[in-house]
């Protein structure tokens, strides 16, 4: 009797599971050549919730605007001769690399999507990328600037520079710029944006002559009391203060290295670029800080201002980094998509590989790396406004 | 005797039954690949749920850190088939790789073992609160260390760990653990341990080295943590210190209590409803923590032995308290007695 | 040598508020043997609830009445919260094993984290917080010290003796003293044990909401997750000092915090660790904690 139950309540649990598993949004299967289906998807595994949900909002406003953008012409866009109408799907990753690999697990099996417009954190394309990878179908990364990303194989493109090249980018513009011949660096070694970040900066800088003359680490994003290092990098007084960090930790490491008398610039990377710093840090404290960006609003070529307009239109002000890439991924994918001549993963990889597009950012090229060869551009803080100070090529 | 031996066999047939269900299901389609990594995963869960039970239900120790020992097995594993496998010239799916794959699982449990039996050895005389913040501190205290290890990838996490976990792999761990535990439960071990949990002082008084069970069980259940680990980095192929932090540890603990604590059943089922839960309450996914710490909260005031409720399947033959002593059962009992049906 | 002097400020000024949230652990565990893990969540709540008070009486500026009237309020709204949760969630498994409890604790705990985490008002951006204290700076000797930190050291320690007076000289801390050694025979005595249980928790909650606003004012970014490391620290202060032992709780606090700025300064990789590690050593050593008393367990 028990045992009837007990096997009665086994099946019953499979089934839930197959019940579950059927009812899934099913189109265009990606695989088969010259089978160009009426609708494709594309997956956007994006920061919905937690800490950087902000970053999610700009980011689906941005994939409004390439909706308006798609919308003249019925939704649709060609692929190799038909009118195929486009879908995206958004799923949330929380920024944790597990339920990044589940999402785009889903997207592949149950979307079927033809491409995944990435997340923004290296930690999760690092975890999802084998998955993208295995399934031949193309992965664009946003904002996951590790090195490591696009080396997980040929369907891993990034849309972002990379983290050697934004160290570099620091350290010659604190070394030409702003004229420092002495850095300090406070990085965080839980975080492997911040110190692989940190390791650039302090390579080209020295390789660029100038001294570090203290770094200094602390243990991740709970530590809120830096008075131990920074009265350390205060006795050795640097011109420049390198803070490769989150923007959880930042607004307190400004506080209180001002709060201690440090009076050298403050110089960081694109994780500057959220307008949450300027919320709780307060304007004053950010004022004169630089940093490394991939797009400046006051960017004048004509791609920039249109994309700035359109993005106005839709969340009523000026587009930051994120909401930019996040356009910029989708722009690539789709136009790989209406340049493929047979319809499979191999081909639209090679399509994106082959971009050359004017973007927002400037003319895109990637390389045989899946890396884009674009400019990044310095900002600094005035008025609690991002303002363009210079651009740098890329080498 | 031969009721007992036919029981057994029942049981073999049914779990056959269901391995080969899934798999069919999974080659059909009808179950994707995404609903099979999460049943996977449940397994995984499962076997990190009967880890935690040995050493909270069964023996009364409340430690909040198995999220530790899972991360010293899964790296350990990790090493040893990153590095061996290039070495020896094979790839994941050769056969030679899967007994590669088991010999990292068993030194990844190991060397958890051997962590478990480090944490225990200091902590023996300490009370059952103090126990969970060092348990905890220990479980935060692997995760700094690893994020200071380069050669693993520091805060990046490892990456290109070959994916040597399939569903087989899962299954026939499981059912090994389920098994043991059993075994551990109603042996000599199991039976000092659950007297250690009712009243350490009187199980000392009458003769039962406190401190000898409670090293082996938190070393056991360490070991069966790191196999976990394994498993788990060889499914997801890529690991980092985030994924065993706090708050892996009290999803655990949820699961435990919610199915029922002190019970193999309990730990098989709190395993596999509350990993497969999210999954159907995909739009609730922002509260989801609230529902479980709701859920906890719920059960460890109103009920406190969760869904098995104290009382164990058939076939595992444990006879629990709750059995032998309850109440309810023996109404039950008299119910079917009345009824004239014999009893099944 | 300045440098050392400044770093114990620092240390002084951390070890307060360890001390601070410590002392309301030990008041609890005292009384109920229970440690209340989702203490520290209660500190975060009074980080918030003052944040949305100030912000309510936005219109007034900040004279010392206003920031007055904010520390008051919180400390009523988190110990009536308090209360509540006591009354929910640790009433109803007070005949239990503690085991229960610390279960029911990590329920709580998470549960008032994720709760606030989704709610709109809150949410899991963190926010700032308002400056309630002037933050000016006084320059002793090349040693700088902020106001906050003064205000922050000076009302830690204020609150501390308020404790201990309370424990020693009136009436319901005798109570608790009484409940705390034999709750049986102290309710053949005529205390009411509940009402006094429930009243240690609306203190500790109290004391909770007052670190909050402390912390908050010397470190002001606030978000819903930021009390898990506090928590655990100021538990193994409670833990170094001798639990049940308020002076001790003190004297936990202020040595962690210094240790914990001396290493932070030499090698600032391990600090976190490094606290457990002491812990261990301690417990191993000395398992009542360096000013408590070793209790001999009654059978």
């Amino acid at each position: 009797m028990k045992k009837l139950i007990g096997i009665m309540l086994c099946t019953g649990m499979i089934l839930s599971c197959v019940a579950c598993g059927s009812a899934g949004a099913g189109s265009g299967a990606s695989g088969s050549a010259d089978n160009v289906p009426d609708e494709v998807t594309i997956g956007f595994a994006g920061t919905l919730s937690g800490e950087n949900a902000l970053v999610g909002q700009y980011q689906k406003d941005a994939i409004k605007v390439v909706e308006n953008e798609l919308a003249k012409n019925d939704g649709c866009i060609q692929i190799m001769g038909k009118q195929v109408k486009v879908k995206f799907a958004l799923e949330d990753t929380e920024a944790k690399p597990d339920i990044c690999a589940n999402v785009y697990r889903k997207f592949i099996d149950e979307y079927k999507a033809v491409a995944i417009v990435g997340p923004n954190e290296s930690a999760c394309a690092l975890a999802a990328g084998p998955i993208a990878q295995e399934a031949e179908v193309p992965n664009v990364t946003i904002f996951a600037t590790n090195e490591e990303v696009t080396k997980v194989g040929d369907y891993i493109f990034r849309a972002c520079y990379l983290d050697p090249f934004q160290g570099k980018v620091a350290a010659a513009f604190a070394a030409d710029d702003l004229k420092a011949k002495t850095a300090a660096v406070l990085f965080s070694n839980a975080d492997a944006y911040s110190k692989y970040l940190k390791e650039a900066f302090v390579e080209a800088f020295e390789a660029g002559g100038g001294e570090v003359v203290a770094i200094e680490e602390y243990a991740g994003a709970d530590v809120k009391d830096f008075n131990a290092q920074l009265v350390n990098i205060a006795s050795k007084n640097p011109d420049v203060l390198f803070l490769p960090n989150q923007v959880g930790e930042l607004p307190l490491q400004i506080q209180q290295a001002r709060g201690m008398g440090i009076t050298a610039t403050f110089l960081g990377g694109d994780s500057w670029d959220l307008t949450t710093l300027v919320d709780v840090a307060g304007k004053d404290m950010v004022e004169g800080a630089c940093y490394v960006a991939p797009f400046s609003s006051s960017d004048t070529s004509e791609a920039a201002q249109a994309w700035v307009k359109a993005y106005n239109e839709v969340a009523g002000e000026n587009p930051g980094s994120h909401a930019t890439l996040a356009y910029e991924s989708m722009q690539i994918v789709l136009h790989a998509l209406s340049s493929i001549e047979t319809f499979d993963g191999p081909s639209l990889r090679d399509a994106i590989a082959a971009t050359n597009m004017d973007l927002p950012s400037g003319n895109v090229t990637m390389d045989e790396g899946g890396n884009p060869r674009k400019n990044a551009v310095i900002l600094t803080y005035k008025d609690g406004a991002g303002e363009y100070v210079s651009t740098i090529s890329a080498e | 005797m031969k009721n007992m031996k036919k029981v057994i066999r029942k049981e073999y047939i049914c779990f056959i039954a269901i391995y080969l269900l899934i798999l069919f299901l999974n080659s059909q389609g009808i179950i994707n690949n995404y609903l099979f990594q999460v049943i996977m995963l449940a397994g995984i869960n499962i076997i990190m749920t009967l880890s935690l039970n040995l050493v909270n239900g069964i023996t009364g120790l409340f430690s909040l850190g198995q999220a530790g020992f899972m991360a010293i097995g899964a790296y350990i594993s990790a090493i040893i088939t990153t590095q061996l496998l290039p070495v020896l010239g094979l790839r994941a799916s050769d056969a030679l790789s899967a007994v590669l794959f088991l010999f990292a699982m068993i030194i990844g449990g190991i060397i958890a073992a051997f962590g478990g039996f480090l944490i225990a050895r200091p902590t023996l005389k300490v009370k059952g609160d103090y126990l969970a913040i060092i348990t905890l501190g220990f479980g935060e205290l692997i995760r700094s260390v690893i994020r200071l290890i380069e050669f693993v990838g520091g805060p990046r996490g490892m990456i290109n760990i070959p994916k040597l976990t399939n569903f087989t792999w899962i299954f026939v761990v499981v059912l090994l653990v389920v098994y043991t535990s059993r075994n551990f439960i109603t042996s000599t071990y199991g039976r000092a341990c659950l007297a250690i949990r009712e009243n350490e002082i009187a199980a000392e008084a009458m003769g039962t080295d406190a401190r000898k069970y409670k090293t082996i069980a938190f070393t056991y259940s360490a070991f069966i943590a790191g196999i976990a680990g394994a498993l788990f980095a060889h499914l997801l192929v890529f690991i980092s210190p985030d994924n065993f932090a706090y708050a892996k540890s009290s999803d655990l603990l949820v699961y435990l209590y919610t199915g029922g604590v002190g019970t193999i059943t309990g730990s098989v089922l709190g395993g596999f409803i509350m990993t497969i839960m999210p999954e159907f309450l995909r739009f609730m996914e922002d509260w989801r923590l609230v529902i479980y710490a709701l859920v906890l909260l719920y059960t460890i005031i109103f009920r406190p032995y969760g869904i098995a409720g104290n009382r164990e399947m058939k076939f595992l033959g444990i006879k629990t308290y709750a059995e032998t002593e309850g109440k309810l059962w023996k109404k039950i009992k008299q119910r079917f007695k009345k009824k004239g049906v014999g009893k099944a | 040598m300045v440098k050392a002097i400044q770093l114990i400020v620092y240390g002084l000024q951390v070890g307060s508020i360890y001390a601070l949230l410590a002392t309301g652990y030990t008041l609890v565990y005292g009384i109920i043997k229970m440690i209340n893990l989702a203490h520290a969540d209660f500190m975060m709540l009074g980080a918030f609830v003052s944040l949305f008070v100030y912000t309510a009486l936005s219109g007034f500026g900040s004279p010392w009445w206003v920031v007055a009237v904010v520390i008051v309020a919180t400390m009523i709204i988190v110990a009536l919260l308090g209360g509540l949760v006591e009354r929910i969630a640790y009433k109803p498994l007070r005949n239990r094993p503690t085991l229960s409890s610390l279960v029911a604790a990590v329920g709580v705990s998470m549960f008032i984290q994720n709760f606030l985490r989704c709610i709109p008002v809150v949410g899991p951006v963190p926010r700032a917080y308002p400056s309630l204290f002037t933050s000016a700076n006084i320059t002793i000797g090349g040693v700088t010290i902020s106001a906050i930190q003064i205000v922050v050291i000076g009302v830690s320690f204020v609150l501390m003796l308020a404790m201990q007076l309370l424990v020693s000289k009136t009436s319901i801390g005798k109570q608790m003293i009484a409940a705390s050694c034999d709750k049986d025979g102290s309710a053949l005595m005529g205390i009411n044990v509940n009402r006094i249980i429930s009243i240690t928790f609306c203190i500790g909650s109290g004391l909770a909401a007052i670190c909050g606003i402390l912390y908050s004012s010397v470190y002001p970014s606030i978000h819903v997750y930021m009390a898990a490391t506090i928590g655990n620290k100021a538990f193994i202060s409670a833990v170094l000092g001798g639990i049940g032992n308020t002076k001790g709780a003190v004297l936990g606090g202020l040595m962690l915090g210094m240790v914990e700025v001396l290493l932070q300064s030499f090698n600032s990789s391990v600090s976190y660790g490094a606290s457990f590690v002491i812990m261990i050593i301690i417990l191993l050593y000395k398992p009542a904690g360096l000013l408590g008393t070793a209790e001999t367990e009654k059978v």
